[in-house]
């Protein structure tokens, strides 16, 4: 996996609340058994007309916010199905970091496997960046991972809470099944145990 | 000792490491796999030369784009991706040597209707799949949530979880339901009290005498849709109920195992002091036959009650709201009861079990489906199908005008050709109602399975109780 350390770029606001996996990747572009490739069809209902084309007004058609690598969402960004192809299809667009009050539980696990921050900040936070998103291209917001901090472009920091481990594996680009396997020593030992007391498991 | 909760007692059981920094290994008793989210998981094994720890405890099965017409039996599935996602699933089963029921497997179906039906869900187990609504299996006491790709391919290699530990949430249903009222009302009219967001960060445990009264089929409803209020898992401590379900199923304990089990489940339920983070409680004999007005599950109205405005509501949800009405094509103050459907859909893992299909039979007895409307029922699984068709329920479907199909996760979201078309509107069993999900721009409106069968005969959303 890709180290995360520090991250400037532009971001997109999309402040509808849930916004769910369905609407990230619907379910036509489930049908890879790929994990590349998502990202032309992120957000493909909000995207684009059954034609295929344009729908203007979406954020992300929008020519200040095609290069965005951040997003500041509504609250409980992520509902909904456990489809992984939602963080892939983000990741594949450019998406690194997605910023909201509040995250689905499945997302937000499953976008630190995949190299993208999610960060909660309280709303008064996320409405200062969301107002700096709504500035387009010329709006950077700088996220440094190490610090835990958010810098808005006008020079404005937040600080933020992320797991010691998720840090840990996100700044060093760490496989978790290579860390799990390090202590396969404890499960042979939690199998040995359990086996016995439970042996109908 | 000091006092757990269930969800506690659960947990401790199962950790395998645990580092300074709270980080824990899950261990996993049950991992469930199907064929949409697992083909990235395999060849990442692959890839790393890996293989799968504990095949004896890893259950294949093709549900969610099956096709559910009768070409299938004949092995055909007519979209190229669906079916070689299935073949793939075929292909890593046997390489891996899971257990696996093909589909055409009698067995087959909704991989979270198939797991307690064969006695591989079992109480006090951890239970993953990657699928969200594996919370299903929370109903016998198990510790069971939906993963990612990632993470299932972390499960199959190492049999465990990376995982920290949840807060404690109670709901509790107290007193006795009213008739006409089910499951699906109850777990719909949570969500619609805490939100789609208020179970996030906990694992649920249902408790409470209408909870208790609920069969296991009622009570898989109820922990099927704990993740559509934002919860981990939903769980329910097991009882005589439990036990008398999973006792005599091909994959329960037997025997001297059977007595053993049977102690050690007898000891999961929470303790009367536990500690419990947050605690919901709603009046059994206060919650109606419901539905949902817009495309978030916790957009829930009574029946009796008519179409909300945006201006109904605060914050973020006023825009929300104002979006999913002019998605639904619904007028603010229209009646819920005068609203006309063009589609119904009965199944999913939410409602795809035999008692669902007997509450359907009973309306539908005698009746026939509205001019106009198409009905489609979908078993949860092969052995539902046989016996709705011994019990002859399949028979009253059939004479109602309504489509009796071979099982798999159909219309619930839509992966197979069972869609909406646009602007379609559907009353459906099924768990979401997002924007798309039963087809692009279809409509649908959450009930349960009485209710469904209502608004199939009336041709519009119903009272189920006006009907009985």
């Amino acid at each position: 996996m890709e180290k995360f350390e520090k991250l400037s770029g532009i971001a997109a606001p999309m402040p509808l609340v849930n916004i769910d996996t369905d609407m990230i990747i619907p379910k036509a572009f489930l049908k890879t058994i790929k994990r590349s490739g998502l990202g032309v069809n992120l957000f493909d209902e909000m995207r684009y007309e059954r034609d295929g084309s344009e729908k203007p007004d979406f954020v992300l058609n929008q020519p200040q916010y095609r290069q965005a690598s951040i997003l500041v969402a509504g609250d409980n960004f992520g509902c909904g199905s456990s489809r992984e192809h939602a963080p892939w299809a983000l990741k594949d667009f450019g998406i690194q970091a997605i910023i909201s009050t509040s995250f689905a539980d499945i997302f937000f696990n499953n976008c630190f496997k995949n190299g993208i921050l999610p960060i909660v900040l309280p709303q008064d936070q996320v409405d200062v960046l969301m107002k700096d998103a709504e500035k387009g291209a010329n709006a950077r917001i700088e996220i440094d991972l190490e610090n835990q901090t958010i810098t808005a472009s006008d020079g404005e920091s937040f600080s933020f809470e992320v797991d010691e481990f998720k840090k840990h594996c996100l700044l060093n680009g760490l496989d978790d099944i290579g860390l799990t396997m390090e202590k396969a020593a404890s499960i042979d030992l939690f199998e040995a145990k359990s086996g016995a007391e439970r042996p109908w498991v | 000792m000091s006092p757990k909760t269930l969800y506690d007692k659960i947990w401790d059981a199962h950790v395998a490491h645990e580092s300074d920094d709270g980080t824990c290994l899950l261990y996993i008793d049950r991992h469930l796999v199907h064929e949409v989210t697992s083909p990235q998981a395999f060849e990442g094994l692959r890839m790393a030369g890996r293989k799968v720890r504990a095949p004896e405890k890893t259950i294949a099965v093709p549900d969610h784009n099956v096709p559910t017409t009768l070409e299938r039996l004949d092995g055909i599935i007519e979209n190229e991706e669906g079916r070689i996602q299935v073949e793939a699933l075929d292909k890593n089963a046997r390489e891996f040597g899971l257990h696996y029921y093909p589909m055409n497997d009698v067995r087959q179906g909704i991989v979270h209707i198939v797991g307690p039906e064969q006695g591989w869900t079992l109480p006090g187990m951890t239970v993953v799949c990657g699928d969200s609504h594996t919370a299903t299996h929370g109903a016998f006491g198990a510790l069971a949530h939906g993963i990612g790709t990632s993470e299932v391919e972390h499960v199959l290699a190492t049999q465990t979880l990376i995982q920290k530990k949840s807060k404690n949430m109670k709901v509790e249903i107290t007193g006795k339901l009213r008739p006409g009222v089910t499951a699906k009302d109850i777990t719909l009219a949570v969500i619609g009290e805490t939100g789609t967001a208020g179970g996030t960060g906990y694992v649920i445990e249902y408790c409470g005498e209408a909870i208790r009264d609920l069969s296991m089929e009622g009570r898989m409803t109820v922990c099927n849709m704990a993740i559509e209020g934002g919860a981990r898992a939903g769980l329910i401590a097991p009882d005589q109920k439990t036990f008398d379900y999973v006792q005599g199923r091909p994959h329960a304990p037997k025997g001297g195992q059977w007595e053993t089990a049977l102690e050690w489940w007898k000891t999961l339920y929470s303790d009367d002091d536990a500690h419990w983070d947050k605690i919901v409680t709603l009046k059994g004999e206060e919650i109606e036959p419901v539905v949902t007005w817009g495309t978030s599950p916790e957009d829930v109205l009574p029946i009796s009650a008519k179409v909300p405005a945006p201006s109904d509501f605060e914050g973020g949800k006023i825009d929300a709201a104002a979006r999913s009405l002019d998605y639904m094509g619904l007028e603010p103050g229209t009646p819920l009861s005068e609203i006309k459907i063009d589609a119904v859909f009965v199944g999913s893992c939410t409602n795809g079990r035999i008692e669902d299909f007997r509450e359907v039979a009973k309306i539908l007895k005698g009746r026939k489906v509205a001019d106009g409307v198409r009905m489609m029922i979908v078993p949860g699984s092969g052995l539902v199908r046989a016996q709705a068709e011994e019990e002859g329920l399949a028979e009253i479907f059939e004479e109602a005008g309504a489509e009796w199909r071979l099982p798999g996760c159909s219309m619930c979201l839509a992966m197979n050709p069972d869609q909406l078309a646009e602007h379609e509107r559907c009353a459906s069993t099924s768990n979401r109602n997002f924007e798309g999900r039963q087809g692009y721009k279809g409509r649908t409106h959450l009930v349960s399975p009485g209710m469904a069968a209502a608004a199939a005969v009336t041709g519009k959303l119903t009272d189920v109780r006006e009907l009985v």
